[in-house]
């Protein structure tokens, strides 16, 4: 499927017309200051080239035109600032009712998990015209989640959640590059993003699983006694964790922090980092008890029980049913 | 150029070549045109041993699967690649070498002002290169010249230690250089060699010192953490330690940019030279030229996480650096307005220097410009760590900077050695440098925008006909680097004498001897003209201004 010889990647998500589109105005900008530049040289160079008898005549300078162009340049560098400001707000910013895949990466493979619970290695299946929100972070070393096709790319850090998004536009298997240099098998920690029609998604995400992974989430919240403390009154020793994510949360130091992804992990691997305003900090930590796939499983669960709440991977069809549902129909 | 019917060899004048013999006279001097010669020597083998890294990266790329040589030998290869390239020719390429053997004859001085360290500057280098070269024949390392953590201090089974710690040293080295020159430029300057008479190399010099003297020390503590990291396990950098990943990438950068204008700037200054000198005119818009030189400086230490955009720093960070950057590329542009404007009508010469000088503007044109496109948040996105960015400093980082380093090689070789070099091969070199320089990194911004990432030992199909390009031009890029190294050599015995000033050149450094007297001025200059006073130069020709030699 891929040309022998292409000059210009593939346009596949919602986010790469508005790349390429900057890029086009830099690159017309940018080649007319190099012609501008090139031709006064070339010009200057022959009209002005020596002559026996004739001298060069000095000058000395021009305040105004050094204005000129310092200013010039400036305003047309703050357009392209602004513009390139306003691209990278919106790949920055997940729209809230974006499907979730929660990404590790290690050295030197992907693995994928989609909220349903079906599970993917150095492959990622998505529908056209569905939000996916990648939830990611990685067991070892720095990588870079890169799909030149969708313009988008986020590392990947240990000890901690990055979050990219994209909306596929067009069906086909595009190249998922690894970017940030990560040992031996850099080169080949590739895989492809297979972005497939709706119906056909649909097919293929009806093959079995082991349920959803707010799910398999519940289950490791109960083996691992959470509940006992987390309970779902306001009886218990640790908060009530019904409704928490996505809301602000006053901490006992006065600070408000907002329960993301990043503060549940935190509250599980480091519980003493942020106390919650009320509460004793009384509880262990499970560093080293959880793997990161397990972590994944919990923060899809601590979601779960909360609104608004994250639609699972279902197509653009179905996707208005299931909204209806509301969040109780996720947790079987 | 034929040499062979030379007769009689004239009898030589005293000078700083000949003044002494023996290599005592060399290892244990404090000329400070000697210890310039002393870099040259060694800067010139870190640039074989990195252009030799670089030609087996691009014969491994040539295809597609990883056939030449090993993942793990390839890893190294680029990693050394960029180490010996950044920290053991190009920082100190222009300023040790040439920036040593001008900076106390532009301003009238007759050395730097602490010749002995400069001296320790030189052993310092060198004990830093004979780390670099032990680590390389141990094993190597596999980092990236980045360092990245965690993988650099708790992944990378490479010695890792030894060469961080050769490049800690040699910032040593560079840190007591900056602060030579900074004091020399304020102490030294010859009676009438006002700040505003200055010539431009010196004011590039002096911003380039500082960004040695300020920026140079975080690196090293850098280092030292990484160090401190990867053997004793303090948690710093690596999460599982309790460390910050990120912190290490905001502390590499902070010193990792600036570098950059150690690189540029000088060459900015050395270009400003040839230019006013083959357009027989003084420099258009000289105190704009000078400030922008150290607006570049200042700045320059500001905009560090555009390095970091998609690392994971928060919006709000991107924003005001991608705002710093674009106003670090103004004075750039200012720089660049003014070398064009200078030759407006000038009387314009196209000999060997200048023909750098004009690949020199058009290459760091074209790096400047798309850095702008790396400046730009959305874009950035896409083409960090790809190719593109690959592309984007090596037209600044060899387009620019080592095209005015060969420009002010060809420029005062004369003046350096005492000989002529033959024209016709130099500008022959100048065309092969520009037009193989262009084949080897002009399709990597395309294989960048493709999605080519960086360090990818193998690639896919379809990225590989641009590889193959590149790896044709790499070819030709070499065959323009070895040629002036070739005629060089071949000048020093053949060469013809040089007279005192061949270009008819404005500056101090012209009205002494070729080569120079060990104290470069038999009487101390005492300045009464502008800088580049072209004008009195081709209206009343030579004695009139003859200071010495």
């Amino acid at each position: 499927m891929f040309d022998n010889f292409p000059l210009w990647p593939a346009r596949a998500s919602t986010a790469a017309g508005n790349v390429d589109a900057l890029f086009i105005f830099l690159l017309i900008v940018s080649g007319m200051m190099t012609l501008l530049i090139f031709v006064a040289i070339m010009y200057f160079a022959a009209r002005y080239r020596h002559r026996r008898g004739v001298l060069a005549e000095q000058i000395e300078g021009s305040t105004p035109l050094e204005l000129t162009w310092s200013v010039i340049p400036f305003f047309v560098f703050m357009v392209i600032f602004a513009w390139g400001a306003v691209v990278y707000f919106k790949s920055r910013t997940p729209p809230r009712d974006s499907t979730e895949v929660y990404v590790v990466a290690k050295q030197w493979m992907w693995k994928l998990e989609h909220a349903e619970g079906q599970r993917e290695i150095n492959e990622l299946h998505v529908p056209v015209g569905r939000d996916v929100k990648l939830i990611m972070t990685s067991q070892d070393v720095i990588h870079s989640f890169f799909v030149p096709a969708f313009r988008m790319k986020q590392d990947v850090l240990p000890g901690r959640y990055t979050v990219a998004w994209f909306r596929a536009i067009k069906p086909g298997t595009y190249h998922l590059f690894c970017a940030e240099y990560c040992g031996t098998q850099h080169s080949g920690m590739i895989g492809s993003i297979v972005v497939m029609e709706p119906a056909q998604f649909e097919a293929w995400m009806s093959g079995g699983t082991s349920g959803p992974l707010s799910a398999t989430g519940e289950k490791i919240f109960a083996e691992l006694g959470c509940a006992t403390c987390h309970r779902s009154d306001t009886q218990g020793r640790g908060p009530n964790l019904q409704g928490v994510f996505g809301k602000p949360v006053q901490l006992a130091d006065g600070r408000t922090v907002t329960a993301d992804e990043n503060y549940i992990r935190e509250s599980i691997l480091d519980p003493g980092a942020k106390i919650v305003n009320g509460f004793k900090p009384v509880m262990p930590t499970f560093q080293g008890l959880v793997s990161e796939e397990q972590l994944n499983a919990l923060v899809a669960y601590v979601k779960s029980v909360s609104q608004p709440v994250a639609t699972p991977m279902k197509t653009a069809a179905t996707a208005d049913q299931n909204n209806d549902k509301g969040s109780g129909s996720q947790v079987q | 150029m034929s040499m062979a019917t030379a007769t009689i060899q004239p009898v030589e004048r005293e000078n700083y070549l000949n003044k002494h013999y023996g290599v005592g006279s060399w290892l244990f001097t404090t000329d400070h045109k000697r210890i310039a010669l002393l870099y040259l020597i060694s800067i010139t083998f870190f640039f074989f041993i990195g252009g030799l890294f670089a030609l087996l990266i691009r014969l491994e790329l040539l295809t597609p699967a990883g056939d030449l040589v090993q993942a793990d030998t390839y890893n190294k290869l680029f990693t050394m690649h960029g180490q010996v390239m950044v920290f053991f020719f190009l920082i100190p390429s222009i300023p040790a070498v040439l920036g040593n053997f001008l900076v106390p004859m532009m301003i009238g001085a007759k050395d730097l002002a602490f010749p002995r360290i400069n001296l320790l500057s030189w052993y310092l280098y060198i004990i830093a290169g004979l780390m670099m070269v032990h680590c390389m024949l141990t094993g190597g390392v596999d980092t990236g010249w980045t360092f990245y953590t965690p993988f650099s201090t708790a992944f990378s089974n490479t010695k890792v230690i030894e060469a961080g710690l050769a490049i800690f040293v040699s910032g040593f080295s560079s840190i007591l250089t900056g602060l030579n020159f900074v004091v020399t430029i304020h102490r030294m300057r010859a009676p009438g060699m006002t700040w505003s008479r200055l010539p431009l190399f010196i004011w590039a010099h002096y911003a380039t010192s500082i960004i040695q003297i300020l920026g140079t020390p975080v690196i090293a503590i850098t280092l030292v953490l990484v160090v401190a990291e990867r053997a004793l396990h303090l948690g710093i950098f690596d999460p599982k330690l309790g460390g910050d990943p990120l912190l290490f990438q905001h502390l590499f950068w902070f010193y990792s940019h600036p570098a950059v204008y150690i690189m540029i700037l000088p060459s900015m200054g050395v270009v400003t030279e040839i230019i006013a000198c083959f357009s027989r005119k003084r420099i258009f818009g000289y105190s704009f030229v000078a400030f922008s030189s150290i607006a570049i400086a200042v700045f320059g230490f500001l905009v560090w996480a555009h390095h970091m955009f998609v690392a994971g720093i928060s919006v709000y960070a991107a924003l005001v650096f991608s705002i710093l950057s674009y106003a670090v590329a103004v004075p750039s542009a200012v720089k660049v307005f003014n070398w064009t404007a200078t030759l407006y009508k000038g009387s314009i010469h196209y000999d060997a220097p200048m023909l750098y000088a004009f690949g020199f503007v058009g290459l760091f044109t074209m790096g400047g410009l798309t850095g702008l496109f790396l400046a730009a948040l959305g874009i950035d996105v896409h083409v960090t760590d790809t190719y593109f960015v690959i592309a984007h400093f090596h037209y600044i980082m060899v387009g620019g900077a080592l095209m005015g380093y060969l420009g002010g090689m060809h420029f005062w070789w004369p003046k350096i050695s005492g000989r002529l070099y033959p024209e016709g091969w130099a500008r022959l070199a100048a065309l092969i440098v520009f037009l193989g320089f262009n084949l080897t990194f002009f399709p990597q911004f395309i294989l960048g925008y493709l999605g080519m990432p960086r360090r990818y030992f193998q690639y896919p199909q379809e990225f590989q006909v641009l590889n193959v390009l590149s790896t044709a031009g790499a070819t030709v890029l070499g065959v323009g680097y070895l040629l002036p190294m070739v005629y060089f050599l071949w000048s020093m015995r053949y060469g013809k004498p040089a007279p005192d000033n061949p270009w008819n050149a404005a500056g101090l450094e012209w009205m002494t001897s070729s080569p120079p007297t060990t104290f470069n001025f038999e009487t101390e200059p005492v300045v009464t003209w502008e800088a580049y006073n072209y004008d009195e130069l081709d209206r009343a020709p030579k004695e009139e201004v003859k200071v010495a030699g």
